[in-house]
């Protein structure tokens, strides 16, 4: 006999899964030790889908391990785009890092990376 | 008064492209050419600079670069604003007058160097007068590293440099003064801002924002449709059309290659943004969260709608001390194995400098074409790939041990693992590391100075 199917599974039929670099384009920079992301909804439609999905809890989830400290998130909706710091993210920043990226220029990429859910309708 | 005056963007930092200010002069009408030098470090690098020679601490380019377009500017009335004087304005005009005097421009050339960001002499007196400088991101006092201090300059805003322009300069030459503040102070002169009128000052600091990091706005390191933006050997650079209501428009010269889109500009506008509704200078702060773009014909771009607040009373001074040294080895890794062999090779060199008792701050090893940019986000490596690089780099507050890391790069060519090859550039440069120390201090501190120099 066949199972109820749970709300968890309903909701993944409903939906699918898709990476940021297919809704959105971004551009990062540095502040000191700090790497800074906007992220920019490619069509209108999708910003509701950022702005719900792409937390700042999220995107410090996404750079666990990458980053050292916190992430803050800011709204610009009228840019149709999201503004994210990531602390600790350049090995001291400036001049004192090591690191190829260490000013966060391509963190925004990195961002890109991550997958959220979007309706299975979605036309992307 | 004007209806629109067009501001150029010629100069993104120093050691953009040279060809961009002559492109912006020559290519179409313009009123002003704006470029910005001064990264965040810059300033020291001059500081260093001016200590071995008196006559120098500015970016040297801009002289022959006045040499080539001055007798075009003053042909065409254009006036020029820019920060390259670094930390000795006085000898980048000086510099910029003999050439106007060689060129035959005599009586024809104005430049108002303003100075007056310059902190360096004072400091101790600022700190005995309880100001502790203290550093924005740590909040450490900057008597913890008073000895090693090797620049200390305040960002100045646009108001200096509207005196400047009002005196008569037709080139402003200036010390540490905003990037956005020398695409502001043309708009002031010629529509007469109030220095309350906080809108418009917001919307031409919003116009600053955009066009300061010259083609980053007009389709350089654009990622919306990189591929389908044409001709970038030849890239325009933007170019605002500014409006007495503050409303303006972001182009570029006709016939010029990149784009100007409403996905350009705003890749620009959140570039190193912080909280945007809280955009500080020492004109005013703007708040990026009102700012309206709309297409507005082919490679133009309208922005209105900019909403600004009061200026703070404090100034940002830019601090650079001396921390350290640091140096960065590379060994190339051939397939097959490639990211083992350098993953193998990373361990003995710690191993060979833990053994040495060598300390260091940090050491970190990247791979690149593995993790170098993205870390764990890029996944595993292709087993299978033609060749990685190891990267190691070091930092500590040793000469002696930096120096001697140098040293335990190139003989894993001989006595580390196989497949190993990329050594050409010879030992790692070990560098002095001149730090950041963003601070703060009233504005009442500060006086700005315009002087006029006539060749």
């Amino acid at each position: 006999m066949p199972k109820k199917k749970s709300r968890r599974a309903k909701k993944r039929m409903a939906t699918k899964k898709v990476r940021l670099l297919e809704l959105a384009h971004a551009r990062s920079g540095d502040k000191g030790d700090t790497a800074n992301v906007g992220l920019i909804a490619l069509k209108a439609e999708y910003y509701p889908l950022l702005e719900q999905q792409v937390t700042a809890a999220r995107v410090a989830r996404h750079f666990r391990g990458v980053i050292k400290g916190g992430v803050e998130r800011f709204e610009l909706p009228n840019l149709g785009a999201l503004n994210f710091l990531l602390h600790g993210a350049l090995g001291g920043g400036g001049t004192l890092s090591l690191k190829t990226d260490a000013q966060g220029k391509v963190f925004s990429t990195a961002l890109l990376r991550m997958e959220i859910e979007v309706p299975r309708s979605l036309r992307v | 008064m004007k209806d629109t005056i067009r501001i150029a963007s010629g100069q993104g930092f120093w050691g953009d492209w040279l060809e961009a200010p002559v492109r912006q002069v020559e290519a179409g009408p313009i009123d002003y050419l704006m470029m910005d030098y001064l990264a965040e470090v810059t300033m020291s690098i001059m500081q260093k600079q001016r200590s071995r020679n008196p006559e120098l601490g500015y970016a040297k380019d801009f002289v022959p670069l006045m040499r080539r377009l001055l007798p075009t500017l003053v042909r065409k009335g254009i006036r020029v604003s820019a920060n390259a004087g670094g930390v000795n304005p006085i000898a980048c005009a000086t510099a910029v007058l003999n050439e106007a005097r060689d060129a035959g421009l005599a009586g024809k050339v104005a430049i108002g160097v303003v100075t007056g960001d310059d902190l360096m002499p004072r400091l101790e007196q600022l700190l005995a007068a309880g100001h502790e400088l203290k550093n924005m991101d740590t909040g450490e006092p900057l008597e913890a590293v008073l000895d090693s201090v090797q620049s200390a300059n305040a960002y100045l805003g646009a108001w200096p440099l509207v005196e400047g322009l009002r005196r008569g300069a037709n080139i402003l030459i200036t010390g540490r003064v905003t990037d956005t503040g020398l695409t502001l102070a043309p708009m002031i002169h010629e529509f007469g801002w109030a220095p309350d009128a906080w809108d418009l000052l917001a919307a031409g600091t919003v116009a600053g924002h955009i066009i300061e990091c010259g083609a980053q706005c007009s389709g350089g390191n654009c990622m919306y449709g990189w591929e389908r933006i044409p001709s970038m050997h030849d890239p325009g650079y933007p170019i605002v059309e500014a409006r007495p209501d503050g409303g303006f428009v972001v182009t570029k010269h006709d016939g010029t290659g990149g784009r100007v889109s409403v996905q350009s500009v705003t890749e620009q506008l959140l570039y190193e943004m912080g909280d945007p509704t809280d955009y500080i200078t020492p004109d005013c702060i703007a708040d990026f969260t009102t700012v309206s773009l709309k297409k507005n014909g082919k490679d133009r771009v309208e922005i209105s709608g900019v909403r600004g607040r009061p200026a703070t009373d404090l100034l940002k001074v830019s601090i650079s001390y001396s921390y350290g040294y640091k140096a960065i080895g590379t060994l190339v890794y051939a397939w097959p194995e490639a990211v083992k062999k350098a993953r193998a090779a990373d361990k003995i060199i710690r191993a060979r400098l833990d053994r040495l008792g060598l300390n260091f701050d940090e050491t970190v090893t990247e791979i690149i074409g593995v993790d170098a940019t993205h870390g764990r986000l890029a996944g595993k490596p292709d087993p299978d790939i033609a060749e990685v690089q190891l990267r190691i780099g070091v930092r500590g507050l040793e000469r002696t041990a930096v120096e001697r890391f140098s040293r335990e790069i190139a003989p894993l060519i001989l006595n580390g693992p196989p497949g190993v090859t990329g050594f050409a550039g010879g030992r790692p440069k070990v560098e002095e590391i001149v730090a950041y120390w963003p601070a703060l201090i009233p504005k009442s501190e500060v006086c700005p100075k315009v002087e006029i120099l006539e060749a």
